[in-house]
């Protein structure tokens, strides 16, 4: 009787410790996944809903950053490049070119496989911007370029407190640059291409459905029944088309969100 | 019967390997390598950036020649210290950026002295190089930042147990790190 109490006592011993155990393993899993790498610069967070065109510090008009947003959306579809606009108050003692690094690399701008991201840092307050280059564009735009465009491109604008017009003239130097560097391989919201290929789809399926029910009721008998199944289906896989493509549109055709591309540090600056 | 009892041996094998951590080792020492491959582009890439800044300011009439042959000796220096990227210890890190640093060092001296002359200063091409530099110090630092955080990524990962047990068994060993320099951690700004 004790003896038996006794070995039952051991063995759920044995359990706690076998679940301790994997409790142990699981709570370093947890520590192990947890971001080990603490940020020294305070980063605005990524935007959302996505946009391009972020003015922290009020220094756009609601009419000029939507028509640069439009601008910059349109660059993006054409060339799958990202040109971000973001705009500070402040810097607070942050190295430019070390904030841009850390945006660019954070937000993900640009595309991933490419890498094709471009950032106009702007610190109101601190008067100075950066304009930074993803990895992917360092050969198009080089450092000496970006200095170029930052010197004597947007700071004589900004000199005169005209944001909007040194931005899009900055921009302009930056599309001159970036001429037929990336195109967009994959075009997104394709609305047309999408229903197309659906319609292409249900009608191979019809086709095969057709060729099956022919092969099997060899007869006229049921020849009702058998077209009218198909066509049913037809009709489902073609309104299942129309709702992606509604879907598509729903998006509003915005700015589509980040690419997670990644900056190694390219780029220059100047103040004003 | 028997190959039933050796497929599962094997799997069990298997198993304890990846939840000891063997693959995620490999996984991370990996991602530490290929940090270091960047962080050593980036410094190729000042190091040959070099060349460019002292033919431009060799240029100049009567240029200070004594702030010129250090930069040109700090590179010579800098670029024969090599590190074995296979073991990437303390102290070979610490040979390494001492060296860098050197150089480093010397293409500030330049720049401050570049001060002195207008005519340079104004020269665009000079300007450029000159942001070509900055570019490079940045990209240096932001590659520094990215080796260390693999680096701690990995050593974290090999000391904690139970990966701490088959890190010693198939010779994991933690990795050096970049420190920052005393009074300096921040890329030489030029103001224009």
């Amino acid at each position: 009787m004790i003896s038996a109490k006794d070995s039952h006592s051991s063995w759920s011993m044995r359990a706690a410790i076998r679940g301790g155990w994997l409790m142990m393993c699981f709570v370093a899993l947890l520590l192990l996944s947890g971001p080990t790498y603490a940020q020294d610069i305070k980063l605005p967070d990524r935007p959302d809903p996505p946009r391009l065109v972020n003015d922290y510090a009020g220094v756009l008009s609601a009419g000029d950053a939507d028509a640069l947003e439009t601008r910059l959306d349109q660059y993006e579809k054409e060339t799958s490049t990202q040109i971000a606009v973001v705009i500070i108050t402040t810097l607070d003692g942050a190295d430019r070119a070390q904030y841009a690094t850390e945006l660019m690399h954070e937000w993900g701008i640009g595309q991933k496989d490419k890498d094709n991201g471009v950032l106009l840092l702007i610190a109101k307050e601190d008067r100075t911007m950066f304009l930074g280059t993803g990895r992917g564009v360092e050969g198009a735009l080089p450092d000496a370029i970006c200095k170029r465009i930052t010197e004597y491109t947007i700071k004589p604008k900004f000199k005169e407190g005209d944001y909007i017009g040194g931005i899009n003239a900055g921009i302009d130097d930056i599309e001159a640059s970036l001429k037929g560097e990336f195109k967009n391989d994959e075009p997104q919201d394709n609305g047309s291409s999408f229903s197309i290929g659906w319609i292409i789809l249900a009608i191979i399926i019809v086709i095969i459905l057709f060729s099956i029910w022919g092969g099997g009721n060899n007869g006229r008998t049921y020849s009702g029944t058998g077209s009218s199944l198909p066509w049913f289906l037809l009709g489902a896989l073609s309104g299942g088309g129309g709702s992606r493509d509604g879907d598509s549109w729903g998006g509003g055709g915005g700015f589509g969100g980040f690419g997670g591309g990644d900056s190694g540090g390219g780029g220059a600056g100047s103040s004003w | 019967m028997k190959s039933i009892f050796r497929l599962l041996s094997i799997m069990i094998i298997a198993a304890s390997l990846s939840s000891c951590g063997y693959n995620s080792m490999v996984e991370k020492r990996e991602a530490v390598s290929r940090e270091w491959a960047n962080v050593e582009s980036a410094y190729q890439r000042r190091a040959d950036l070099v060349p460019n800044l002292v033919n431009t300011v060799k240029g100049q009439a009567n240029f200070e020649q004594q702030t010129l042959t250090q930069v040109i000796e700090a590179r010579a220096k800098a670029t024969s210290v090599q590190v074995d990227a296979s073991k990437l210890s303390e102290e070979d890190i610490q040979k390494f950026q001492a060296a860098q640093d050197e150089l480093k060092g010397s293409l500030s001296r330049l720049l401050v002295t570049v001060e002195q002359y207008p005519d340079l200063k104004a020269n665009q091409g000079f300007m450029e190089l000159q942001a070509q530099l900055e570019g490079t110090e940045n990209r240096i630092n932001t590659e520094r930042n990215r080796f260390n955080e693999s680096v701690n990524d990995y050593n974290a990962y090999i000391a904690q147990f139970p990966a701490v047990l088959t890190a010693k068994m198939f010779g994991f060993t933690p990795k050096g790190y970049f420190h920052a320099e005393a009074g300096s951690e921040k890329a030489p700004t030029v103001k224009f």
